[in-house]
C-alpha cells in the first residue's frame, strides 16, 4: 500500500525529481547559487543544474569532508552553496567539518540531505539515513526542513535559498503524493501546517509520515475518531505554539517520522508538551534498528510505519486521554 | 608442467563466467544493483579465492589464520557473494535472496550477516583502514595472514583511504595487499572528468607503497603480480589492476550510466549469450 492511497492522495513522481527541478528554480533566479556533488547528482537529481549552469556545478567526488569544506569556503565568498548528496554520507561523513565549517560559523550554507529515511528501499542500512534528523538536530544554528509532497518541497527549496544562514534539507528517493495544490501549499520556516481538522486527537507527521498520517485520520474517522494532521515541515525552529495548542485542543498526540525515535522529531515534541502541557502521547518510528534491504513498501510494514500503525497509536493515544478523564 | 597451468587457467576463466553470470541474475532477480561495478572485479576476486592465492576454510569462516578479503567497494556485494557462494562458505541459492525482504542477503555487505563478509561496506573510503587494523591485530596476535582490499577507483576520492595508505606505511604493513579496480569511471561520469586521480601509481609510490600494475581481466597477468606483492618486505603494496566497467557485456562497457543499474530481463538475455560466448 502506499501512503496516501487511503485518504484518495493524487500521486506524484519521486520527490528528487521535484527536488531537482526546484534547485534548477533557484539557481536560474539567483547567480549566487553554486551546487557541489559528492558524485550523486544523478541519484540525488541535483544534475539538473550542472546541464543548465556547468559553471556553477562542482563534482568534488566521493569525498565527503571535502565537499563540506569547499561548500563552506563558497559561503564565505558570498556564494549560496547547495550541498547535496545523500543524507546519510553527508552527516555520517562530514559531521565536523559541518559543524565547525558551517555551524559554527554560522554561514550561508545549505546541506541537502537525499535518500532520507528507509524508502530508499534495497540499497539497504549502509545507504540510508535514518539518524540524520538527530545528527543534524545537534548542531544548534541549522534551520531543519522536511518536506512532505511535491508543492511543498518547491517552497522549502525556495525558503532555503531565501533564508540566511545554515539549512538542511531532507529529500527522498521515494514518490510522496499530494498533500497541497501545486500553487497554493503555505510554507512558512518554523510554522507548521494544519492539513486536516480534528479535536480528539493530533498526529503530528513530518516528510512521507504526513500522508501516512492523512490515511490513518481517514481510518479514524470510520470510528468516530477525528484527528487533527500537523504537518512539521520545519523541525528547527520547531513550532512551539501549534504543539501547545494540539496538547490544549485535542489532548492527545501522535509523532510519526521516517526516523529513528531517538532524537527525531518526536522526542523534541514531547519535551514540549511535557514543559508546556503534558498530555498523553504515542511515537510512530524505528525503534532502535537498523533496517535491512527491500522494497520500500515492504519495508514501511515490516517496521511499523503505515497508516495503520499510526491509528493503532492514535487510538492508544485516546484511551490513555479517556482513562484520565481528560 | 606447462599444460597443468594452462588448464587452471582456462578453469578460472570459468569460474569467471559463471560467477559473472550469478552476478547478472542476482542483480536482474532483485532489479536493483550494481552490475556494471561487480563485472569489473570478477577476475580480480576469483583469482584470491581460486587461484591459490588466498588461505580460507569456508566451513570455518572465523578461522583467525585465514587470510582476510575485505570489499572496500561494497556496492561490488553480488560479486563478493556470488564468489563466496562459489567459494562454498553459504549454499548457492541464497543469492537468489539479494535484497529481499527477510534475507541476509543484504545489498551492502554487513559483517556478520553472511559467513565470509569480513567487514560492513557501502560508504566509501573504509575498507583499507579497516585492513591496516587487521594488519596490526595479526601482529599482536601472533598470525601472519595476509589482508587484501578492493577499493574503487573513484573511492581513492576519499580522504580516509589516504589517511590509510599513510599509516599502513608507517606500520610497514607487509602483509597488506590492497587491489585497485581501476575501471576509469565513478558514479556519474569518467574519473578523469569529475575529479581526477592521476598521477595515481606515484600517489600511492609517494606514499611509501609498492606499487605493480596489471591488466584485471587477465588471470596470467593479475595471479603472477599478486605472487609478487606477497613477497614484498617492509612496505604494504597495491596492485593497479587496468579494468573495464561492465567487463563483458558489450552495451554496459559502453555506457557509464548502468552504475547502479540492474539490467532488465530482455538485457540480461543477451548479456547472458555475451557472456557465454565470451567464457
Ligand atoms: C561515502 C560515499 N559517497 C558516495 C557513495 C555513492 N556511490 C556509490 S558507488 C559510487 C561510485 C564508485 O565509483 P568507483 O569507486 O570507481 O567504483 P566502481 O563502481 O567504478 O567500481 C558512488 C559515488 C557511497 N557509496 N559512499
Ligand atoms: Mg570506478
Amino acid at each position: 500500500m502506499q501512503p496516501g492511497e487511503i485518504a484518495g492522495l493524487k500521486p506524484s513522481v519521486p520527490l528528487r525529481n521535484i527536488f531537482g527541478e526546484a534547485l534548477l528554480e533557484v539557481a536560474r533566479a539567483n547567480p549566487k547559487v553554486v551546487v557541489l556533488d559528492g558524485d550523486l547528482g544523478n541519484s540525488t537529481k541535483a544534475e539538473l543544474v550542472r546541464y543548465e549552469f556547468p559553471e556553477r556545478f562542482f563534482n568534488i567526488g566521493i569525498a565527503e569532508s571535502n565537499l563540506v569544506g569547499v561548500g563552506a569556503g563558497l559561503a564565505a565568498c558570498g556564494f549560496i552553496p547547495f550541498i547535496v548528496s545523500f543524507s546519510s554520507f553527508l552527516l555520517c561523513n562530514a559531521y565536523d567539518q559541518i559543524r565547525l565549517a558551517i555551524a559554527m560559523s554560522n554561514v550561508n550554507a545549505k546541506i541537502v540531505g537525499s535518500h532520507g529515511g528507509i524508502t530508499l528501499g534495497k540499497d539497504g542500512p549502509t545507504q540510508m539515513g535514518i539518524e540524520d534528523l538527530a545528527l543534524v538536530g545537534g548542531l544548534p544554528t541549522f534551520v531543519i526542513l522536511v518536506p512532505s509532497d511535491p508543492a511543498s518541497m518547491r517552497r522549502a527549496v525556495q525558503a532555503a535559498a531565501d533564508h540566511v544562514g545554515p539549512v538542511f534539507l531532507r529529500s527522498s528517493r521515494m514518490a510522496m503524493p499530494h498533500i497541497y495544490p501545486e500553487d497554493a501549499c503555505p510554507f512558512e520556516i518554523g510554522k507548521a501546517n494544519i492539513v486536516r481538522e480534528g479535536d480528539d486527537v493530533t498526529i503530528i507527521g513530518c516528510g512521507l509520515m504526513v500522508s501516512a498520517a492523512l490515511d490513518a485520520a481517514a481510518l479514524l474517522a470510520g470510528e468516530g475518531i477525528e484527528a487533527r494532521v500537523l504537518d512539521m515541515h520545519t523541525l528547527r525552529p520547531l513550532d512551539v505554539d501549534a504543539v501547545v495548542a494540539a496538547a490544549r485542543e485535542t489532548g492527545a498526540i501522535v509523532t510519526a517520522e521516517e526516523h529513528l525515535l531517538q532524537g527525531g522529531m518526536g522526542s523534541n515534541i514531547a519535551r514540549i508538551v511535557a514543559a508546556h502541557h503534558p498530555v498523553p502521547m504515542r511515537f510512530v518510528g524505528l525503534a532502535d534498528v537498523y533496517v535491512e534491504s527491500a522494497d520500500p513498501y515492504r519495508l514501511l510494514e515490516k517496521y511499523h510505519l503505515t497508516a495503520y500503525d499510526i491509528a493503532r497509536a492514535a487510538r492508544e493515544a485516546v484511551e490513555a486521554r479517556r482513562a484520565v478523564g481528560a | 608442467m606447462k599444460d597443468t597451468v594452462t588448464l587452471d587457467y582456462r578453469s578460472l576463466r570459468e569460474k569467471a563466467r559463471q560467477i559473472r553470470l550469478d552476478i547478472l541474475d542476482m542483480t536482474t532477480k532483485a532489479a536493483s544493483g550494481h552490475p556494471s561495478s561487480s563485472f569489473s572485479a570478477v577476475e580480480i576476486v576469483t583469482a584470491l579465492y581460486f587461484g591459490g592465492l588466498l588461505r580460507y576454510r569456508p566451513h570455518q569462516p572465523d578461522w583467525p589464520e585465514r587470510d582476510r578479503f575485505i570489499m572496500s567497494k561494497g556496492h561490488a556485494a553480488p560479486l563478493l557473494y556470488a564468489v563466496l557462494a562459489h567459494a562454498g562458505y553459504f549454499d548457492r541459492s541464497e543469492l537468489w535472496r539479494l535484497r529481499q525482504l527477510d534475507s541476509p542477503v543484504q545489498g551492502h555487505p554487513i559483517q556478520g550477516m553472511m559467513p565470509g563478509v569480513e567487514a560492513t561496506t557501502g560508504s566509501l573510503g573504509q575498507g583499507l583502514s579497516l585492513g591496516v587494523g587487521h594488519i596490526l591485530g595479526g601482529r599482536l596476535n601472533g598470525l601472519d595472514y595476509r589482508v587484501y582490499v578492493l577499493l574503487g577507483d573513484g573511492e581513492c576520492q576519499a580522504g580516509q583511504i589516504w589517511e590509510a595508505a599513510m599509516s599502513a606505511a608507517h606500520f610497514r604493513a607487509d602483509r597488506l595487499i590492497a587491489i585497485l579496480d581501476y575501471n576509469k569511471y565513478q558514479e556519474t561520469g569518467p574519473i578523469s572528468r569529475e575529479m581526477a586521480l592521476e598521477p595515481l601509481a606515484d600517489k600511492w609510490r609517494s606514499f611509501g607503497w609498492h606499487v605493480e600494475e596489471a591488466d584485471g581481466h587477465d588471470f596470467e597477468d593479475i595471479i603472477p603480480r599478486l605472487k609478487a606483492l606477497q613477497q614484498v618486505e617492509g612496505q604494504p603494496s597495491i596492485l593497479i589492476a587496468h579494468t573495464v566497467k561492465g567487463k563483458g557485456v558489450s552495451f554496459v562497457e559502453a555506457d557509464y550510466r548502468f552504475h547502479g543499474r540492474a539490467l532488465t530481463p530482455e538485457q540480461a538475455e543477451k548479456a547472458r549469450e555475451e557472456i557465454n560466448a565470451t567464457g
